[in-house]
């Protein structure tokens, strides 16, 4: 009796460390599932917002996706501020606002033009146009531009991650 | 006991055509707009009311300043600069008139030549009025009668291009599409077929120079015109035809511009495409008549093994 | 230790070993099946035959398929369609198969549940079974990532994003399955990696699983009669083959497992040459594009009953109900509370309209989830996924009611 107890004591220990082996090898099996660190990295953009000029549209990479950097000029700001749909959609950094978006058209995915005498983005693929700041200004597109979820950081956008400026339009529908 | 087989399989059999009949013919006419060729006759354009004199065309040609802008290889005329400078200039490279004569309708290429934007259906996109203008200038007439002159040009195209008997796949889709768009699996870029190179630099820069030529173009059409490798297979040959008969038809405002093809050069473009993206058709036909022989004997041979093993059971 | 003596011939040497004579008994020659059956119970050698297909013909693409985002859809639209000889045979047969397959599963689950076979301890039959439909699903869905099209793309960013599970926004457990925050190399070669080993390995357990499971209670017949096997076999060894209510496996059995082969068989190289289209989608062909979305995205056939029960509700409810969807048939065994284990038809009215009802709704899902969801469609697709989840729930409770007959 004392014998077979002990027997299955030390079955029951056995199967505890081949346990203990089998969870320690489930961690590096997850850990090899994980996105790469050159993947990670390139999941997070930086942009200094101090260099871009007004009226000036810049293309920014992230995720892969192009993404459109336009510092408001008095004009479009003047602008922008007379409709609420407009001046929502605009990201303010140190006293200046940018428009901040995904440039792909919400229609099927073309990337707009911009259009400096016009200060707007025209899709050549079905026509669409955008505001300056990123709004749907003659259809097909269902939608304004995509804002990138972003954190402002003192002068700096981070895009990839989510600040509370971004989760509240998000939260208010501006973007999807 | 009744043999019941044959009423479960006419029930299989029911089930499965009417699910395949919901998700195929049924989603796919819901999801699709369905466009009808109207058999590439062009009926918005005017009809042609003069017989042109291919002699006088020739001149008219000349004298009109065609050749500014495009070569015509056939009858000694190179293209005033290359692919990539033509297309930074205009856009795209404009056309070699070699055989524009055995690809083009007629009656389109009249129009064309007195109104671009008008037969190319880009309306939408140029607007004279907005000082828009189509990179290709109209022809205003030489001071005579304008519809004999269109007539005249038109006759001298038909007469130095290649007979229809002879227009191959290749020719016809170089003249009406090869400008916009690449087929990589026929080694086909915008700017001609990519030669095989024999030192890796000189191969980067032909690369280099199909991508300047992307470039302008991108910046003329607005997206650069997909490669065309698989359309026989992601589109199918209806789609494809009817896109190129009228582009607005199946996608509205939409940069590509009619073409103007024959029925006959549309047949031929479609078996460039075959070519590229369904290469093996035909021995796909042969072997599958011989495989459907094989297996229905295979069948009968089956069904006899049956009967006489089952002929003990019963 | 086991004796062995010097063998009289190659078959005492093996039978030594590992006895064969003893095998062969157990799995064909007296493996005993019913003779009150029909084609349906040929399903199972169908099933076989299109697995041999497919293995046979993903052997030949696995050697020249390139599992890279740049190269995967050249391998297979450049390298195996239009050079490698025969390399579209081998891929328009394991398209095909790979669509074809589920069509034969589904007419085996139905058959399974007409004829009450997962019942009376045949209930890891059906539970076996089930995980293969899971491990099947999960291998084409897979398999669907491989050329790199425009629909391998959108459906592997659509599926996966699936596991963010609605409002609890994991999307950490997203990028984890991907490998990225979008579907890209981590993600096609980790789904090569599951395609070509891991779940090809899983279903080959399961098939012996299924196999095993089926050996111990024997198949069901069309009447749900219960044989005394041991009786009417001795009958059948004593010469008394037509009297007797059971037949070998083989030769008896298969010979019209293999009548039935070969009529599928026809029907399958129909499709392969001249009717694949349903089975590779025309998306696919345009290469993938992280930034174009397809204007219609949408599953292939098989799983599009399952997908429509996601989509007409809010997201959290959606994934609720589709969870369930994929779990429930596995548990049929016991939602069904009836004492009968006899056809559908013959258990009373209650369960037949069940069973028809049942039928003709994954019918109505799935048509409804192809079909853009807008407008009537939409309102029927809704109807049809609260059916679905009402006639599951009903179940016990009608089964229950069932008198013994």
């Amino acid at each position: 009796m004392k014998e077979n107890s002990r027997r299955g004591f030390m079955g029951k220990a056995f199967g505890a460390v081949a346990g203990v082996g089998a969870i320690g090898s489930l961690v590096a099996m997850k850990k090899t599932w994980d996105p790469l660190p050159s993947v990670k990295a390139a999941g997070f953009t930086t942009l200094d917002m101090s260099i871009y000029q007004e009226g000036v549209m810049v293309t920014e990479k992230w995720r892969g996706k192009p993404i459109f950097v336009l510092k408001q000029t008095a004009e479009m700001l003047a602008n922008a501020k007379k409709n609420p749909k407009d001046i929502e959609r605009l990201v303010e950094v140190d006293g200046s606002h940018y428009m901040v978006c995904i440039g792909l058209c919400t229609h099927l995915g073309c990337i707009p033009a911009f259009r400096e005498a016009k200060n707007d983005f025209k899709c050549a693929c079905h026509g669409g146009e955008f505001t300056a700041s990123g709004n749907v200004q003659k259809v097909p597109p269902p939608r304004g531009f995509d804002i990138p979820p972003f954190k402002i950081d003192g002068g700096k956008l981070v895009l990839g991650e989510v600040g509370p400026e971004w989760q509240s339009m998000k939260d208010n529908g501006v973007t999807l | 006991m009744k043999n019941k087989e044959p009423i479960i399989l006419l029930v299989v059999i029911f089930f499965t055509l009417v699910t395949y009949y919901l998700v195929e013919p049924f989603a796919h006419s819901q999801m699709h707009k369905h466009v009808e060729s109207e058999g590439f006759e062009y009926a918005d354009l005017p009809a042609m009311t003069k017989t042109g004199d291919a002699a006088k065309g020739q001149e008219l040609v000349m004298n009109a300043g065609c050749a500014g802008c495009h070569s015509i290889e056939v009858a000694g005329m190179p293209a005033p600069m290359d692919a990539v400078m033509a297309a930074g200039a205009y856009g795209v490279n404009p056309p070699d008139l070699s055989n524009a004569g055995a690809v083009f309708d007629p009656k389109f290429l009249a129009d064309l030549i007195k109104n671009p934007a008008h037969a190319l259906k880009v309306e939408h996109k140029y607007d004279p009025a907005a000082g828009k203008m189509h990179p290709m200038v109209a022809f205003y007439g030489m001071g005579g009668d304008i519809d004999q002159e269109v007539a005249d040009m038109v006759a001298y195209l038909q007469s130095i291009a290649v007979k229809k008997e002879e227009l191959t796949p290749k020719v016809a889709f170089e003249t009406a599409c090869g400008r916009c768009h690449a087929v990589g699996y026929e080694e086909w870029t915008q700017i001609g077929e990519k030669p095989k190179f024999k030192h890796e630099k000189d191969s980067l820069a032909f690369d280099i120079k199909v991508i300047d030529y992307q470039d302008s173009l991108m910046k003329y059409m607005g997206k650069l015109p997909p490669d065309l490798s698989m359309y026989i297979r992601s589109r199918g040959e209806h789609y494809i035809s009817t896109f190129v008969e009228n582009p607005q038809n199946q996608l509205h405002g939409t940069a590509m511009p009619r073409v103007g093809v024959t029925p006959h050069s549309m047949e031929k473009v479609i078996e460039y495409l075959e070519d590229a993206g369904d290469t093996k058709r035909h021995e796909r036909e042969a072997i599958g008549k011989n495989v459907m022989i094989y297996i229905i004997i295979f069948a009968i041979f089956a069904l006899l093994w049956k009967k006489q093993v089952w002929r003990d059971l019963h | 230790m086991a004796h062995f003596t010097k063998a009289t011939s190659v078959k005492d040497w093996l039978n030594q070993r590992l006895a064969v004579e003893k095998l062969e008994k157990v799995m064909a020659s007296e493996y005993w099946i019913p003779k009150n059956i029909n084609f349906l119970w040929a399903m199972g050698m169908v099933l076989v035959i299109t697995f041999v297909l497919l293995l046979v013909s993903g052997i030949f693409l696995l050697m020249y398929y390139v599992p890279t985002t740049a190269e995967a859809f050249n391998s297979v639209n450049y390298t195996i369609m239009r050079e490698v000889d025969f390399g579209w045979l081998w891929r328009h047969v394991h398209g095909v198969a790979a669509s074809v397959v589920f069509l034969i599963i589904y007419i085996h689950m139905f058959t399974g549940i007409y004829y009450g076979s997962y019942k009376k301890g045949r209930e890891m039959i059906w539970i076996s079974g089930m995980l293969l439909f899971v491990a099947f699903s999960a291998e084409a869905f897979s398999g669907y990532m491989l050329p790199w099209g425009q629909m391998s793309y959108w459906a592997g960013m659509v599926i996966t994003n699936l596991f963010s599970g609605g409002s609890l926004h994991a999307d950490g457990l997203v990028e984890w399955i991907r490998g990225d925050y979008v579907p890209a190399q981590a993600f096609l070669g980790r789904f090569f990696m599951l395609h070509v080993l891991l779940i090809p390995v899983a279903i080959l357990g399961l098939i012996g699983l299924h196999f095993g499971a089926l050996r111990i209670p024997h198949v069901n017949n069309q009447d749900g009669e219960e044989i005394d096997f041991d009786a009417e076999a001795k009958k059948y060894l004593d010469g008394d083959k037509a009297g007797s209510k059971v037949m070998r496996f083989a030769n008896d059995f298969m010979s019209k497992d293999m009548m039935v082969v070969g009529v599928y068989l026809v029907f399958f190289f129909y499709l392969v040459f001249y009717n694949y289209g349903f089975a590779m989608d025309p998306v696919n062909f345009d290469p993938a594009d992280g930034l174009k979305t397809p204007t219609h995205i949408y599953p292939e056939w098989y799983f599009l009953w399952s997908y429509e029960i996601l989509r007409p509700f809010n997201i959290d409810l959606g994934l609720i109900l589709f969870a369930f969807a994929q779990v429930i048939f596995v548990l049929l065994p016991f939602l069904d509370r009836s004492p009968n284990a006899i056809p559908a038809n013959r258990r009373g009215k209650a369960f037949a309209i069940w069973f028809w009802l049942m039928l003709a709704n994954m019918i109505v899902l799935t048509a409804m989830g192809k079909l853009p969801p807008a407008g009537i469609f939409s309102q029927i697709g809704l109807v049809s996924a609260i059916l679905f989840v009402v006639q599951w729930i009903a179940l016990p409770f009608i089964t229950a009611r069932e008198k013994k007959v």
